[in-house]
């Protein structure tokens, strides 16, 4: 598997090819939500929703071995394609990595301008509860 | 208004929107590539030109502060600010300017009637009227108000339509009423109300009548004296208007005999330590420097309108809304949401399968501005079991071409779920 580094280079690599039109790009980030692994309907509940987004997403994660995975999902199309584009960076990887990820895809392929402040925030919100859930974890194995 | 069995549809052929559109100058310009298409008016109109160059005028050579000034600038400015107010007066039919009050918007004017007609006239025990269509803003502070006096909150429901159920009102009412405040026509759906028959039956019963026409007074005339109401609340900025200005209507009787709202500059006649005594009506309920520029340049935006003419405007609305509805309504997925028989030009719908947000920001990408969400009216919302919608809403300056545009691009859209 690519190395953190690798998959956030991959991602601009993808996004410069859509350019500045910003159909297509929002359009790519809601087919980026289409192929989102199905989340457990059960889970949609209070406790594990992310606090801080305008749309409704749900955060779950699990351990495989030493690796953190999350399970996620939104009622909104564009923000399930923005956390598909976080757990394809930050999924099955060690906490330590996730803890310690510099997200710069995200300035890089100009997000912010994409989808605006108010989701600027919820996506903040997203990255920092993935991190905390890491964190979480690290402590746990540190204990 | 628009109804469903009229005429309306033939519209006005010889009406001169490009002409209208190139006194706009924020539309044109292109937003993501493409040429804008502004379908938010229910939120804010654009100003025309004339309007942003008497804002610019005002500050660079009438600018002074108002009433009371020694010098050539304060006369110029207050003789410009109370020129405003006697068109405004025209505008509405109030019977004098001095029941015509300026405030910061619509809902300043509604939470300066909850707090000093509410302060002064409510009691424990006492009933106050709203219907489950309101947008926040004349909701929370009849909810405050009644929390502190220990008064009843009162909704009257809604049908699926979108059109409040009269027969439920009626038995609402009762001498424990004090006051109905109601919107004109509803933000979220475009419902116009019956007002008049709303105000009649309130006043059967002794209640007074708070009218928000923030949503009727950009589309119909709203006249205060025909409608008999006791307060109306209305914004500028909806009126082709600078923002951050409001007016609020009052009947003398009530505006005279309530408390002011702030204390403050300008409220006052005498102030001693012993005790304040308070200015006269209007200024009694207008505390410190007011919004000068902007209550001035209002002026090019009611002359605008008074150019136009109202009944010119709301055919070329009424045409505007016939055909988005009759368009968009062909769309696979399409859901209106609100199909009252009266409405203005405002349509609220439903993509299926898609959340409205998905749909504005893909609209956006496309250049099309219209709002998504729950437009201030949760409970209307929860009413119709949905967190909110996609609003298009249409004003003076817009075109067949652009809801053309809108449906293709809205067709494109649906074909993601559809």
């Amino acid at each position: 598997m690519s190395d953190i580094q690798s998959v956030q280079e991959e991602i601009i690599e993808e996004f410069s090819i859509l350019g500045d039109d910003k159909e297509s790009t929002i359009f790519y980030i809601m087919e980026l939500g289409d192929k989102l692994p199905p989340f457990p309907e059960e889970e949609k509940k209070e406790d594990n929703i992310i606090k801080g987004c305008q749309s409704k997403v749900w955060l779950i994660t699990k351990t495989e071995g030493d690796k953190v995975v999350y399970l996620a999902d939104s009622n909104t199309d564009i923000t399930k394609g923005l956390i598909s584009l976080l757990i394809r960076v930050l999924s099955h990887r060690k906490a330590d990595e996730i803890v310690n990820a510099d997200l710069y895809f995200i300035s890089k392929i100009g997000m912010g301008s994409i989808i605006g402040s108010q989701r600027s925030n919820g996506l903040a919100a997203m990255i920092k509860q993935m991190k905390l859930y890491a964190l979480a974890y690290q402590s746990k194995l540190n204990a | 208004m628009y109804r469903k069995d009229s005429v309306a549809k033939e519209g006005d052929a010889g009406f001169p929107v490009e002409s209208i559109r190139k006194r706009f100058p924020i539309l044109h310009q292109e937003v993501n590539g493409r040429p804008l298409v502004y379908l938010d008016n229910a939120a804010t109109s654009q100003k025309p030109l004339s309007v942003i160059q008497a804002l610019n005028q005002y500050y660079s050579t009438d600018n002074a502060n108002i009433h009371r000034g020694a010098h050539a600038l304060a006369a110029r400015a207050t003789d410009q600010f109370e020129r405003t107010r006697q068109m405004v007066k025209s505008f509405i039919n109030s019977p004098s300017e001095e029941q015509v009050i300026f405030t910061k918007g619509t809902t300043e004017g509604i939470n300066l009637v909850a707090s000093s007609f509410g302060r002064k006239f409510i009691q424990e025990g006492d009933e106050i009227i709203i219907s489950a269509m309101e947008h926040h803003s004349n909701i929370v502070p009849w909810q405050m108000l009644c929390e502190e006096k220990g008064a009843e909150l009162k909704v009257i429901p809604i049908t699926d339509e979108g059109e409040l159920i009269l027969e439920t009102y009626e038995k609402l009412l009762t001498p424990k009423t004090k006051l109905v405040a109601i919107q004109h026509v509803s933000n979220a759906l475009g419902t116009v109300h019956p007002i008049s028959g709303i105000i009649e039956k309130a006043h059967e019963v002794g209640a007074k009548v708070l009218v928000d026409a923030a949503q009727s007074s950009s589309h119909f005339l709203v006249d205060v004296q025909a409608l008999d109401c006791d307060f109306l609340a209305f914004s500028a900025h909806k009126l082709y208007g600078p923002t951050g200005l409001g007016i609020l209507y009052g009947k003398r009787e009530l505006l005279e005999v309530m408390p002011p709202y702030q204390g403050g500059g300008e409220m006052i006649k005498e102030v001693d330590f012993d005790g304040t005594t308070f200015n006269d009506i209007p200024f009694k309920f207008e505390a410190g420097t007011p919004n000068i520029a902007d209550v001035i340049a209002f002026q090019k935006a009611l002359e605008f309108i008074q150019e136009l003419g109202k009944d010119r405007i709301l055919a070329h609305e009424n045409e505007l809304l016939s055909y988005a509805t009759d368009k968009l309504g062909s769309i696979k997925g399409f859901i209106p949401v609100g199909t009252a028989s009266q409405k203005v030009s405002v349509l609220s719908f439903l993509i299926n399968g898609m959340h409205p947000f998905d749909v504005g920001m893909m609209l956006d990408a496309m250049g099309i501005a219209v709002r998504t969400g729950h437009h201030c009216a949760q409970p209307l919302m929860k009413r119709f079991n949905i967190e909110g919608t996609v609003r298009a809403s249409f004003a003076v300056y817009n075109t067949k071409q652009e809801i053309d545009t809108l449906y293709n691009s809205l067709s494109r859209i649906a074909k993601r779920k559809n």
